[in-house]
């Protein structure tokens, strides 16, 4: 297998980023309007709207400060512009970006108005964007890219071939030293004894253990059937059949190397290069969200049916195994790997290919979703707002 | 290629298979993953691109074996050859 030097933006705590993102960051619904008035002023600059950020509270506030200072924070964003209605909660906002030594300033609308607001951040975000534009990639070690994996619209082939195929990158990704996040606390439904069986001690066991408990209670104070919302229709149509099926193809994508973590949402790991499990949604876009916001900077996508999510912060790599997706959807697949399963090359050649595509992402070339504009920026909400 | 399997089975003590294309009723051929084609089953009826077939007469309330894990259990007798899906195999979660 070809290998390529690796390069990558060093940001001012160390961490490396394969993508130079100068960000307009509302901190709230209300806020949306300006920021995306001033990413069109300042070409160049990204946005990244949402729908919350208003009369939340408690462990539900945190997460979503939490998200919204992870992603501004990810290596793979260069520099910040904040904008917010009130002046106390920008500010806390960009005090919890700053901390990861980037460069970041705060606007809030109160007494100033949406247009004064967005001619101040504008000057300010031209000014970030230029001096962005000159910082340079330099080579980097595989292990300094934090990878994070999750699939979505599986089928029956995920668990064949896309999935596997993930597994094989992300086994090498944790032999060179590197850190790996899986999530999908639902979808490790009727398998969640196999990846308690990998937790690298009792500590994380336990941990990993009451998350998934906590999840099944949610589920059940709720009064929800989890079985008519999974598997969902789009994953019986590919010949899923139930919950534990789908936790088999899922968990296949996860390798084979202990899980030495077990991670709240958004949570940056801490103990060392490895495999960590975070507690998300199986949602697509709310997972990349907060796996971005933990700081991975390249997302493997294996899908089945044919996901089309993309992300502004995290670059999202898709794969299939499934020759109808590959065929119909080929705009969406950065790697097709059906040719596994009609054995034109093996696992090992399948590894080979999903890291050569990663390896080219690292360094610069555009996901399909990047060329085709899907930006899924979505916060996950524990329960309603005041 | 001419050797190109119909179906792949996850492990040897699976008790489906899952196509790989488009397979009409009649015999077909299978592998283990990454072994030689060594299956072969009479398929009764078509099965879909990704849909399972049983490798083995399969009877109501057994566990269904894929991935050498229990999936599922079965709510009907299903054939060797047969199409296995939601209509006759549910989650052994409720």
């Amino acid at each position: 297998m070809k290998q390529r030097t690796l390069t990558g933006f060093r940001r001012e705590n160390g961490a490396v980023g394969i993508r130079n993102h100068t960000v307009i960051l509302p901190v709230d619904d209300l806020s949306n309007a300006a920021a995306e008035a001033v990413a069109k002023l300042v070409p160049g600059t990204l946005a990244l709207p949402h729908a919350y950020g208003r009369l939340q509270f408690g462990a539900d506030l945190d997460l979503t400060f939490r998200t919204l200072a992870g992603n501004a924070a990810n290596p793979n964003v260069a520099s910040a512009v904040v904008i917010g209605i009130e002046p106390n909660w920008t500010e806390r906002l960009v005090a919890d970006i700053a901390k990861s030594g980037k460069r970041v300033q705060g606007f809030s609308i109160e007494r100033h108005g949406d247009l004064r607001t967005i001619e101040s951040a504008a000057r300010v975000a031209a000014q970030f964007l230029q001096d962005d534009s000159e910082r340079t990639r330099e080579p980097i070690e595989r292990s300094e890219i934090m990878l994070s994996i999750k699939c979505g619209e599986s089928d029956t082939t995920s668990g064949l071939g896309s999935c596997p195929t993930t597994a094989q990158t992300v086994d090498r990704w944790i032999e060179a030293g590197g850190t790996v996040l899986f999530g999908e606390t639902s979808e490790l439904t009727g398998g969640e004894h196999l990846i308690a069986g990998r937790c690298v001690n009792d500590a994380v066991r336990q941990k990993f253990q009451g998350i998934f408990d906590s999840y099944q209670e949610m589920i059940g104070r709720a009064g929800a059937d989890l079985l008519g919302s999974q598997p969902t229709q789009g994953n019986i149509r590919g010949g899923l059949s139930t919950i534990e099926e789908k936790a088999m193809g899922n968990i296949a994508k996860t390798g084979t190397k202990p899980v030495i973590g077990a991670l709240e949402a958004a949570e940056v790991p801490a103990s060392g290069p490895g495999l960590y499990f975070m507690d998300t949604s199986s949602a697509a876009a709310e997972c990349v969200t907060l796996m971005a916001a933990a700081g991975a900077t390249l997302h493997l996508f294996p899908t089945g049916q044919g996901n089309v999510i993309g992300h502004p912060v995290e670059p999202v790599v898709k794969l299939t195994a499934n020759p109808l997706t590959a065929r119909t959807m080929s705009e969406h697949i950065d790697l097709d790997c059906s040719g596994l399963l009609a054995r034109d090359y093996d696992l090992t050649e399948a590894g080979d290919r999903l890291t050569d595509i990663c390896d080219r992402v690292i360094n610069g070339r555009l996901t399909c979703a990047e060329a085709i504009g899907h930006k899924e920026f979505v916060l996950t909400r524990l329960y309603q707002s005041a | 290629m001419p050797d190109a399997p119909g179906f792949l089975a996850h492990r040897e003590d699976d008790l489906v298979g899952v196509a790989v294309r488009d397979l009409d009723p009649g015999p077909v051929s299978g592998a283990y993953l990454s072994g030689p084609v060594t299956l072969s089953v009479q398929l009764n009826e078509a099965i879909p691109l990704g849909h399972k077939l049983a490798l083995a007469d399969i009877t109501t309330g057994q566990e269904v074996i894929e991935y050498g894990q229990r999936v599922g259990i079965a709510t009907k007798d299903i054939h060797k050859g047969g199409h296995v899906h939601v209509h006759n195999v549910r989650s052994a979660r409720l």
